[in-house]
């Protein structure tokens, strides 16, 4: 009975939409990968660099996804991938988030020259195509993770700027954003208190949807080179060096798994966010019982 | 009372949400519509009276889940098949929504509005459809009817948009008119003209009317009975007269006491009116 | 007694080439423990006056005095403490309330605001609850968590938090179930008149105008048209516009009478100038 009864009342705070199907999967495989990013060193068999086994070993041996062609163990270097691509992808997204969002809240709440200013920067820097951008700076800043980073920070801050501008244009005029002025709040704290935690929703969602967007982008630019070094663990980079092993299939086919699943799995969780802080779709769920339920049976739903 | 009914709500509920755990909106209700009568359902948001309404037409989402029986002459409504309600809808049984635009096509021309249904519904031609057309808007007084039909809706004041979607509420002759807070999202100076029009029709075509509404004055004007409903259920019930001064139900005397514009007053439901929002509502819960 | 807060020759345009004339030379004084009711019906110009008023919309002419100084527009400017002696409720009970703060930090605004400009006064937000007639107990709970007419009692708690001496009400009860209007309106009055402070209210319900107004200035097409005792304008409307307001009101009296409906919708008469309509008494 108490288990149930508990069961129960974990389900109840949990918003349906996040018990879709495509939700679960997402949050199981992506909480999977970012348990093996930050643990990878403590339970893999081999060391991801060495060069210590039989070059080209199908999986199945004593190694489990078989070795590369410098003999080192194709499931290490996966595991320890891990931990090299997804925190800085995390990293990625959070200061593209930051950045973003501070330029989008100053340009929406000053307006006028500020805003005019800030909107051209964002303006130029996505009138480049993303991935070219970023394989320019990162080819003049020189080829490093780092620099990659730093690279996907630069093509990807303008998208939070724009969304966070525009929502502070629509909440500026809110009127509780102008009874809190008619009270005193300075513009900053009104910035602070009043707007900036009514747009975390939606800009969250960006951020969620974006986490895959930059892993693909940092593995992309050390496909090309551009980012993590030999003989780094990086996915795009193991996917480059098997093309000079072509027969040998595992090498890259796992890496290039491992990059799908990771990326639908932030997408999907970014989606089923999405879902749940949505207001037009929470007034979908509201109006079935609404159009005239209790008003305050609608409104207790969180 | 006066004549036999052609629409009868009997038992009606409806409910929300999933089969396991409903949220009951309407629960058993009872309602006769008779021809050339006015049948007011007052009662505040929330209270389930629009529900009500939309479950007649079908009009509520596939989640609904509905019981009882809404019978219109011989057929009965609940469990068709959205085929032929789609047929009986318009033809049979008109409906007048608060605001008049959910009823007009944004981009079509009153004439074609007026006149497709027309012709679908009834099978006239061309030029006898327009002639009606024309008939019909000059009926609800809407100024130069024929120049009328070229225009479209949003060249009309919102007071002439909702005289329009009452004619094409009226253009088939139905036998039973829904009207859903007719007059709401109007002023009072147009809403004035809107029931002088409702109550006319209602005579004139022997038209059986479900007046929906929360404003007690409109109720006051054009109803001929009064149904009082609250938590899904019809608290009070009774001719216009007897509801509005003698009351008997305390929600019903609540309802009036706090009208400024009612002579009825009563202490007791003065005091419970103070405490309604000051209590804590058990409904909402943290 | 001195003016609270005087409006001269007010001019709100909207848009910007071939601007929209929403308010066209009004005036108007609210004096402290008065109440002053602005009525009409839609798009008068009745709540762009309200805005002007308390300084969100800049005036394109004329002038708006709060204890004889103008009211600056609401920038990017702090108001001034002297300022949030004048307090604003919203017709939307659910956008005046931040979704994201509970409602005791809510009403605390108001208190801090009221604390800032060195007016006394309680503290603790249960008691500023308690006067407009909610539970203490609602100071932990979030606007969602509210039915509609509480949010609006939590509203009008958090300004009169901030000991104003003018509030300006826009549509402050059309939002509300028609059994808590009245109710709701009376508190309003209410409180003002205890802290002796000067409201406008803004409101297209002339009956629960009536009940609560001492002055009714009557809107029309952005120009009032009629105003005086609210006793005078309401038993013996002069011009032909608020006499066909009057008449449009359904009366609740069970009798089946229909309002008098105009003869056309909007007769050039209504707009005419009907001098001795003002300032009635």
């Amino acid at each position: 009975m108490k288990p149930r009864r508990l069961r129960r009342a974990v389900f109840a705070r949990i918003p349906r939409a996040w018990l879709t199907p495509l939700a679960i999967i997402g949050l199981v495989v992506a909480l999977a990968w970012i348990v093996v990013a930050f643990t990878a060193s403590s339970f893999i068999p081999f060391s991801p660099t060495e060069q210590s086994l039989p070059r080209l070993q199908p999986p199945g041996g004593e190694a489990l996804l078989g070795t590369d062609g410098l003999g080192r163990d194709v499931f290490s270097r996966l595991m320890a991938g891990a931990g090299v691509t997804i925190p800085l992808a995390l990293l990625l997204v959070a200061v593209s988030t930051l950045v973003g969002v501070i330029v989008g809240a100053i340009a929406g709440f000053f307006g006028r020259w500020v805003d005019e200013a800030l909107m051209r920067v964002t303006d130029l820097v996505m009138a480049f195509p993303t991935v070219i951008l970023a394989m320019v700076i990162a080819a003049s800043l020189g080829p490093s993770l780092f620099n990659a980073v730093i690279a996907g920070i630069v093509v990807s801050w303008p998208q939070y700027a724009r969304v966070t501008r525009s929502l502070v244009l629509s909440l500026r005029t809110q009127n509780y954003v102008v009874a809190g002025r008619l009270l005193g709040y300075s513009p900053l704290r009104s910035l602070l208190r009043d707007i900036l935690p009514n747009i975390a929703g939606p800009v969250l969602v960006l951020a969620a949807l974006d986490i895959g967007t930059a892993i693909l982008l940092l593995s992309g630019l050390s496909f090309l080179g551009l980012g993590a070094q030999p003989p780094t663990a990086e996915w795009g980079s193991m996917i480059s060096e098997a093309m000079r092993n072509f027969d040998s299939w595992w090498i890259g086919v796992f890496p290039g798994l491992a990059i799908l699943t990771v990326v639908m799995a932030f997408n999907f969780l970014g989606d089923s966010l999405r879902d749940i802080l949505d207001p037009t779709s929470q007034t979908e769920r509201e109006s079935a019982g609404v159009a005239h339920a209790p008003a305050q049976a609608a409104g207790s739903d969180r | 009372m006066t004549a036999a009914p052609v629409l009868s709500i009997r038992g009606l509920t409806v409910a929300f949400g999933t089969r396991k755990r409903p949220t009951p909106i309407v629960n058993g209700v009872d309602l006769d519509l008779v021809p050339g009568r006015i049948q007011g359902l007052a009662g505040e948001s929330g209270s389930g009276k629009t529900v009500t309404a939309m479950s007649v037409l079908g009009l509520l989402p596939r989640t609904a889940q509905l019981g009882g029986s809404v019978r219109l002459g011989e057929t009965e409504l609940l469990g068709l098949r959205r085929r032929d309600l789609s047929r009986i809808r318009g033809r049979r049984i008109a409906m007048v929504f608060q605001d008049p635009s959910a009823s007009l096509h944004p981009q079509l021309t009153i004439g074609h509005q007026l006149t497709d249904h027309v012709r679908t519904h009834l099978g006239l031609s061309r030029t006898e459809a327009r002639q009606r057309a024309v008939d019909l808007l000059e009926r609800v007084h809407v100024p130069d009817p024929a120049d009328a039909l070229g225009r479209y809706p949003h060249q009309f004041s919102g007071g002439q948009r909702q005289r329009i979607a009452i004619a094409i509420a009226l253009a088939c002759e139905p036998e039973v008119v829904l009207a859903d807070e007719p007059t709401t999202a109007l002023d009072v100076t147009v809403q004035a003209g809107i029931l002088h029009l409702l109550r006319d029709l209602a005579l004139e075509r022997q038209l059986a009317v479900l007046l929906v509404t929360h404003d007690l004055g409109v109720m006051s004007a054009i109803a001929d009975d009064v149904a009082v409903m609250r938590h899904g259920t019809i608290v009070e019930r009774g001719p216009r007269e007897q509801i509005f001064t003698r009351p008997e139900h305390p929600y019903t005397r609540e309802l009036l006491t706090a009208l400024p514009e009612s002579d009825f007053t009563d202490e007791r439901a003065r005091t419970a009116l103070a405490e309604r929002d000051s209590a804590d509502d058990p409904e909402v819960g943290p | 007694m001195s003016d609270l807060l005087q409006v001269e020759d007010l001019v709100v345009e909207y848009g910007g080439r071939h601007p929209v004339r929403a308010v066209d030379g009004i005036s108007l004084t609210v004096r402290a423990g008065e109440v002053l009711a602005l009525v009409g019906e839609s798009g008068c110009g009745k709540s762009s006056t309200a805005r002007a008023v308390v300084g969100m919309e800049k005036p394109a002419g004329g002038a708006v005095r709060y204890h004889g100084e103008p009211v600056p527009p609401l920038g990017l400017r702090t108001r001034a403490a002297a300022l949030t002696a004048m307090q604003m409720v919203f017709q939307d009970p659910n956008s005046s309330l931040n979704p994201r703060k509970r409602v005791a930090a809510q009403v605390a605004d108001g208190v801090a605001a009221a604390r800032a400009r060195g007016a006394g006064g309680p503290q603790e937000a249960g008691h500023w609850l308690e006067q407009v007639g909610l539970d203490r107990a609602l100071a932990a709970r979030y606007p969602h968590q509210l039915s509609g007419g509480q949010r609006q009692r939590v509203a009008i708690a958090r300004s009169i938090a901030a000991r104003p001496d003018l509030i300006v009400a826009d549509e402050p009860i059309s939002a509300l179930d028609a059994s808590s209007q009245a109710g709701v309106a009376a508190m309003m009055r209410r409180l003002c008149l205890d802290a002796g402070a000067g409201m406008l209210f803004i409101s297209h319900d002339l009956s629960v105008v009536r009940q609560i107004a001492d002055r009714t200035a009557v809107m029309y097409r952005g120009r009032i048209v009629e105003s005086g005792a609210t006793e005078v304008v309401w038993n013996d409307p002069v011009h032909p516009y608020t006499r066909a307001l009057l008449a449009a009101i359904p009366r609740a009296d069970g009798k089946g009478n229909l309002p008098q409906a105009p003869a056309a919708e909007a007769p050039a008469e209504w707009a005419s100038e009907v001098p001795e309509a003002l300032e009635r008494a």
